[in-house]
């Protein structure tokens, strides 16, 4: 691998991000899969490192769920998405940030597709009028959350607590990095580094001290695909593409995973689960699985924000060991205790992943 | 004979024109930018369909060509049209009137990083035809010595026929260097697996398709019709290939100690200033616009002004110079004409 | 544990995996199998092929492939007619290959 080479093509993709004053739109998906992701983003930004982040509560689904899976027509996706811009444009704000990619690619699309039929977006803002009287400004700026972090990435290593070295043998930790589908596969000139060699999580692991993987499967789908999981007789797809993604990766002795989608985690994460099940099969160490982590929960966890706190009780496959090689220090006892002490309930132990 | 001919650059072309027209009478001026002679030709090892040295055919043409008025390292700073001539400025000072160019800029080699998904200049067991013809010349590339050259995959058509990376046509020679590549590695590593992977197979010249039958009857090499799509590394290095087979209409995975790419001819950006410089049509795939692509392939639509090899089209060399002497011959009538 | 579904087969052809050793053995007997460059004559002339699916230009892909099974499933239906020899454009003696095809993979075809 010649490292050069990928910085060639980085810095041929590199998208103007502004530092400042953001509208913030959420994922439908990501506050049952990982609750704290969402919240810690919002958190780093605005008390971490200061900056405007603008969130409102009348924000809907993009309908990118709903689109991707074929069941509604596109004039409905962009009206609804029209409605988002409104709320962005009626806040004050010009740069739009999402929290979900397939949210972000969907503005993406939508955006280029108004930009080669104007008449379709004249049509849309009709629409947009007739339904619930909103007007709207496309965002001068369109980003994904985790183009944020990757912004920030500097400045949240210069206040990090921990580095991203194993505290055992004082070496790198290995990092997978896996990106959404959605982010720039669609419009590569959208994306930190391009579609090939995407970069928005590289640099962030570089920049906290891991070392990025790069595995044969890197560019291969998650396993959601939408139709392929929420259609239960292509279920068996879905885990297909992530075992494979598993059989590519595992040579590698990767420490963790690092994602920017709201599906891609969750998948990766849960269906360890089901290939230990089926197939008697764990790609960590010792019987465990490979720990998967959103952008912001890792921001976090180096921050030094307690693991409880940032929801990782909700991963099935257990971060315990990776908190041991961070050295970050963690209560086994309050693992599943939520807001003021709350008990969250032990979850049943899988019988081949091993969890605890 | 006093009449000034330049020619612009110093490749095969420029040379065999010049040789002919030293052969004539003439005494012409090569300007060539580099600090030798023999352009692309000079760094292949062998030529198909016979294997000929092309040392040999570029040692031949600079021995006829070498009572030319020969400037090496030396660029056209400017040209200035006069009223029945152009006055040509060069990078060491010299200016030239004259009434007749010879533009033999030739090609360049497409830049196959361009083509992200194949990781050239990212994963080490990707290389380039150009860079296969250097280790020929000199065994000099440790991607190719020190790898285990048990299976091995060229790729057809890499840049060429190829509107996203903007150039549609067919580099033409790609798929015989290919053959010809593929044979002298079977000669070398006899138990190697070579494959190629193409699109058509454009075998349209004398003897290409014995080669082609040769390279499949005698040495084994593995043809398989479908465009790689993705190259990734291995833990090993080696690289992983993905393509489809399209006869069978399934995906093909193979894991290859080394891929060579086969990348194109695209126009020279060289040809393109010097049109600019003369007010030169450039065609729509960007080599230089003939009068007409049939009855005058070598004259440009301007007077005085004549084309011979690649810097209109993607050629082989014997085409290119083929098209050198009609050049030679057709600036001699021009001559003629003048007087 | 039984969750509905299961991985689902590739249909991907790992290369890396295919062995090749009767089929260069066929190569060394017939060294023109590789001259078939695809053109789809013999398929198309073959009176077996639109009854039975019989089809010499897949069965000689398909031993490439490491398809062997599915290549004397196909074998099974030729009549050695001889159509395809007639019309192939590279000159290969099909029938002599369709003999030795059978006489190599004859153990896959009981």
């Amino acid at each position: 691998m010649i490292y050069q080479g990928k910085q060639k093509i980085w810095a041929d993709y590199q998208k103007e991000i502004p530092d400042n004053h953001w509208f913030y739109v959420r994922s439908c998906i990501r506050q049952n899969f990982f609750p704290g992701a969402e919240k810690m983003f919002l958190e780093i930004c605005r008390n971490v490192l200061e900056k405007d982040f603008f969130e409102t509560e009348y924000h809907t689904t993009c309908g990118g769920i709903a689109y991707h899976c074929d069941t509604i027509p596109q004039e409905t996706v962009m009206t609804i998405v029209a409605r988002q811009f409104s709320l962005m444009t009626e806040a004050g704000y010009e740069n739009y940030v999402a929290s979900c990619i397939t949210s972000f690619g969907n503005y993406a699309e939508i955006i280029e597709t108004w930009r080669e039929f104007p008449e379709l977006e004249t049509r849309i803002r009709e629409l947009l009028w007739k339904a619930c009287r909103r007007e709207f400004k496309i965002p001068r700026n369109l980003a994904h959350a985790s183009d944020l972090i990757y912004k920030y990435r500097n400045e949240i290593a210069a206040k990090a607590k921990y580095r991203l070295i194993n505290r055992y043998t004082g070496e790198p930790l290995r990092v997978v990095e896996h990106i959404g589908c959605h982010y720039s596969k669609m419009f590569p000139s959208k994306g930190v580094g391009g579609a090939e060699y995407p970069y928005v999580l590289c640099g962030m692991i570089e920049s906290w001290g891991g070392n990025v993987i790069d595995y044969p499967e890197r560019r291969h789908c998650c396993g959601y695909g939408f139709r392929q999981y929420h259609v239960k007789a292509n279920r068996g797809y879905s885990v297909s593409n992530t075992y494979k993604k598993f059989e590519s990766m595992e040579p590698y002795h990767p420490d963790f995973i690092l994602t920017n989608c709201p599906g891609c985690p969750y998948f990766m994460d849960r269906w360890q689960y089901v290939i230990a099940e089926t197939e008697g099969k764990t790609y960590g160490e010792n019987g465990y699985g490979i720990p998967v982590l959103t952008y912001e929960e890792l921001a976090s966890l180096v921050l030094g924000y307690d693991p409880w706190d940032i929801g990782l009780q909700l991963h099935q496959v257990a971060v315990e060991p990776l908190l041991d090689k961070l050295g970050i220090e963690y209560d086994p006892e309050e693992k599943y205790k939520g807001l003021n002490e709350k008990d969250l309930m032990r979850p049943e132990l899988p019988g081949v992943l091993r969890c605890c | 004979m006093k009449e000034n001919i330049v020619i612009i650059g110093g490749g095969i072309a420029g040379m065999e024109a010049a040789s002919r027209l030293l052969d004539l009478g003439y005494k012409p001026i090569i300007i060539e930018k580099s600090g030798r002679l023999g352009g692309h030709v000079a760094e292949w090892n062998r030529l198909f369909p016979d294997m000929t040295p092309a040392s040999d055919v570029v040692n031949a043409l600079t021995a006829r060509s070498s009572e030319a008025n020969i400037f090496l390292n030396t660029e056209i700073s400017f040209v200035n049209k006069l009223k029945d001539s152009y006055n040509i400025m060069l990078s060491n000072g010299i200016s030239i009137i004259t009434k007749i160019i010879l533009v033999t800029t030739g090609f360049s080699l497409f830049d196959a990083a361009k083509k992200e998904e194949y990781g050239y200049g990212i994963y080490d067991q990707v290389i380039t035809n150009k860079d296969l013809e250097h280790w020929f010349n000199t065994g000099d590339d440790a991607r190719v010595s020190n790898c285990g050259m048990n299976a091995v995959g060229f790729v057809h058509c890499v840049g060429s026929r190829d509107e996203k990376a903007r150039n549609s046509q067919c580099s033409k020679v790609c798929c015989i260097t290919a053959v010809k590549q593929a044979i002298e590695l079977k000669q070398k590593f006899p138990d190697a697996m070579v494959y190629c992977f193409y699109m058509d197979l454009r075998m349209f010249g004398k003897k290409y398709e014995d080669f082609y039958i040769s390279a499949q009857r005698d040495y084994g090499v593995r043809f398989i019709r479908g465009r790689v799509s993705e190259v990734s590394e291995n833990i090993d290095g080696r690289v992983i290939v993905k393509a489809e087979d399209t006869l069978s209409g399934k995906p093909v995975k193979v894991t290859l100690d080394l891929l060579v790419l086969m990348a194109g001819m695209v126009c020279n950006p060289d040809s393109t200033r010097v049109a600019n410089m003369a007010s030169l049509p450039v065609d729509s795939d960007g080599f230089l616009k003939s009068r007409d692509n049939i009855a005058d392939i070598i004259d440009s639509p301007k007077d005085g002004v004549f084309y011979a090899g690649a810097c209109t089209g993607p050629k082989t060399v014997p085409e290119t110079l083929a098209e050198a002497r009609a050049a030679a011959l057709r600036i001699h009538l021009y001559i003629k004409g003048m007087e | 544990m039984d969750f509905g579904f299961k991985l689902s087969p590739s249909s991907a052809v790992n290369l890396d995996n295919v062995n090749l050793e009767k089929f260069e053995e066929l190569h060394r007997m017939e060294p023109d199998v590789y001259k078939c460059m695809a053109c789809g004559s013999c398929s198309s002339t073959c009176p077996a092929g639109r009854f039975s699916g019989m089809s010499l230009r897949k069965v000689i892909l398909a031993l490439q492939r490491g398809k062997e099974k599915e290549a004397t499933a196909m074998m099974r239906n030729c009549m050695l007619c001889g159509k395809c020899t007639m019309v192939c454009p590279r000159g290969i003696n099909t029938r002599h290959l369709i003999l030795s095809i059978c006489r190599i993979y004859n153990g896959e075809e009981k």
